[in-house]
């Protein structure tokens, strides 16, 4: 055993001395080896840096809400019709569905309705009504002053939380708390500004405007009911099945579907959302890992290749060691070692390549920022040694079945 | 004979097959080596001298034949095991040095005590002071190709006496040397030969032979002459005291 450790210790010191005697030629060796390895860290780290923060943002909306929208089939979509959630369905549910809180209307204003001004600047941003409960359901916090509650609500104030973005967006100077706002050319105070909550794929999470849902509805006015999408949280998450089939049963009635209907509606919950959202990210990760295992293998034949030329090149260097007394094994151990080190070397390099391209990228574009989990490096650097190892043996087999005589004589 | 048998040849043959022909550069040779023996190898070139000395040194297989060391048959022996003897009985000197290129004066002295199991301090100690015996003391940390002839050929002989080998062979040791590092050289493998070393030595020259205690002579791979000289022996004493 102690005789095996030196073996691999002398191994280790050869294997060095090899390399770096022939620096720029080890490099090209392991240049597959670097590149795959960087390709897989540079992408899993901004994969894994995204992925996390939106299950971060998943987990801030708790899993026990359920979102429901109107749903209308493509081929109808086409024939004009369009499917809608109306008030109704929100009283509907907000008094039938047992079991359930902070049910919760939400409209939002589109094209001209869109449009805000203030002190001559005017601009647009994303103009939800909803009721005092959304806060609850999607954990916007006002960072200054409040949100509307159940009585500006009822009493249809007009009165508005704004987004972080707006205020720099339209330019609204000094403590923005109870100025006003145009919204669809009406005034509006505004009472609260959220937190910031940053940028996701280039897209600004804090341009948004909030007004309450029945001042909203008003404002609409007009002959149509406005389409709304409606989300409420499950007190129990064992009942959350049920009251899904109940919610389900309900809009179905009220819509009054035929038995072969399909539903009008979509029920989502955030579960599910992160479900798909992982399955999205798993199978991110698998391609990539094929490329990265493609990739991997044709370094992997590259080293082979120059490691099978530099057996021949130093043909005789190893018969002059096999003269001096190293066995099959001695010469075997040198070259496993020389190409596994040499592996680890080009794992390594490509590691910090990796992850430095990781972090210019997502600095570059905005997006969460890099992280590469311990599994990543992990099987990176198994990966580079196992490489090493399979396609080290038919070189360092080559070498350690030099005939002693006919090697000294190679010229 | 009181001395020894360390290596004992019987009807040892090399044949080389080339094409249709067949060659023998060796043929039937017997012969017995004692400890102690201090043993010229002379004949024309192409006689088969290197081959012998391959043979003996177990780099080659025979073809026919039997060659013991210290009693065991050579040829019934594993990789492994020849290994082992290459690197604990045998050191080799080569006809054109066999240096490792990339490897200094001082890491090619060491490195047959790497098979050894030697750990690296006791390895330099030992190399250095193998270096020094041979005068290149200065010299160690020289690549190959950044010494003279004469420097690699001693740290040839050096890399072979680091490992206190049982036999030492030397192929054409003094070839590429002047006559002072020769004389040199010579004084060092009398001196070898007086701490009870067994040397064996290919040489051209006659006045190397002459400083041998026993020459043999190969003809187209024949054993054509082994003459023992015992006045030589005792003049070799006052010779060395003269150098
Ligand atoms: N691998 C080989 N294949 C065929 N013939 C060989 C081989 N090696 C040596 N020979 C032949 O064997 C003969 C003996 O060669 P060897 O090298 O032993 O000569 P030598 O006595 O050492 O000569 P020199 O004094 O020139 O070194 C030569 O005729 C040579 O051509
Ligand atoms: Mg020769």
């Amino acid at each position: 055993m102690s005789n095996l450790k030196f073996k691999l210790t002398e191994g280790v010191r050869s294997a060095a001395h090899s390399i770096f005697a022939h620096g720029f030629r080890s490099f090209l060796t392991t240049l597959g080896i670097i590149i795959g390895v960087a390709s897989v860290i540079a992408v899993v780290s901004v994969v894994q840096g995204f992925s996390a923060n939106i299950t971060q943002q998943f987990d801030g909306m708790g899993t026990n809400v359920i979102n429901i929208d109107s749903y209308t089939p493509r081929k109808e979509r086409l024939q004009g019709v369009r499917a809608k959630l109306t008030y109704d369905d929100y009283l509907e549910i907000k008094h039938k569905v047992p079991g359930v809180s902070h049910v919760t209307p939400t409209v939002r204003m589109w094209g001209s309705n869109a449009i805000i001004t203030y002190q001559g600047e005017s601009s647009s941003s994303m103009i939800v009504g909803t009721a005092s409960t959304y806060q609850k359901l999607n954990t916007v916090y006002p960072a200054d002053g409040r949100f509307f509650n159940r009585s500006d609500d009822n009493s249809r104030r007009r009165v508005a939380v704004l987004g972080p973005s707006v205020i720099s967006k339209i330019d609204i100077k000094g403590d923005p708390i109870g100025q006003h706002i145009g919204v669809s050319g009406e005034w509006f105070k505004i009472i609260g500004v959220a937190e910031k909550r940053g940028k996701l794929f280039g897209f600004d999470q804090d341009d948004f405007i909030l007004l309450p849902f029945s001042t909203t509805r008003a404002l609409l006015g007009g002959a149509e009911e406005p389409n709304i999408t409606i989300s409420l949280q499950v007190d129990e998450s064992s009942q959350l099945e049920q009251v899904k089939q109940h919610i389900k049963n309900l809009l179905r009635r009220s819509h009054k579907l035929g038995k072969d209907a399909a539903d009008d509606f979509e029920i989502a919950t955030a579960d599910q959302m992160l479900d798909t959202f992982d399955a999205i990210v798993g199978s991110t990760t698998l391609v990539l890992g094929g490329i990265v295992g493609i990739s991997l293998l044709v370094g992997g034949i590259g080293i082979m290749n120059i490691m099978l030329v530099s057996v021949t090149e130093r043909t005789r260097e190893i018969g002059i060691q096999k003269a001096l007394g190293a066995t099959r094994f001695d010469i075997l151990l040198q070259f496993l070692i020389e190409a596994v080190f040499l592996c680890l070397l080009g794992g390594l390099i490509g590691l910090l390549l990796g992850f430095g391209a990781g972090s210019l990228i997502s600095n570059l574009t905005g997006l969460p920022s890099a992280t590469v989990p311990g599994w990543a490096i992990f099987l990176s650097f198994g990966f580079s040694a196992g490489i090493g190892l399979i396609f080290g043996i038919i070189p360092a087999a080559k070498a350690a079945n030099l005939d002693p005589i006919d090697a000294l004589r190679y010229e | 004979m009181s001395k020894e048998t360390i290596i004992q040849l019987r009807d040892l043959s090399k044949r080389y097959i080339m094409g249709t022909e067949e060659f023998y550069a060796l043929e039937g040779i017997d012969l017995d080596i004692h400890l102690n023996d201090y043993m010229a190898i002379v004949g024309s070139s192409g006689s088969g001298k290197s081959t012998l000395m391959n043979l003996l040194g177990c780099l080659d297989n025979a073809s026919r034949g039997e060659y013991k060391l210290k009693g065991t048959d050579i040829a019934s022996l594993d990789e492994t095991h020849l290994a082992n003897i290459r690197n604990q009985e045998i050191g080799f000197i080569f006809q054109n040095f066999n240096l490792l290129p990339r490897s200094s004066a001082l890491q090619n002295v060491m490195q047959p005590l790497i098979y050894r199991g030697i750990p690296l301090k006791e390895r330099k100690q030992r190399a250095e002071r193998a270096l020094t015996t041979v005068g290149l003391q200065d010299r160690m940390l020289h690549l190959p190709n950044q010494l003279s002839g004469g420097q690699r050929q001693r740290v040839a002989i050096a890399r072979a006496l680091v490992t206190d080998p049982a036999i030492l062979l030397a192929d054409e040791p003094t070839g590429n040397l002047d006559s002072a590092t020769t004389v040199e050289i010579m004084a060092l493998f009398d001196q070898l030969h007086h701490q009870g070393q067994t040397l064996i030595v290919v040489t051209h020259e006659q006045d190397i032979a002459d400083h041998c205690h026993r020459v043999i002579t190969l003809k187209d791979g024949h054993l054509v002459s082994d003459k023992s000289n015992k006045s030589l022996r005792k003049k070799s004493a006052q010779d060395s005291a003269n150098v």
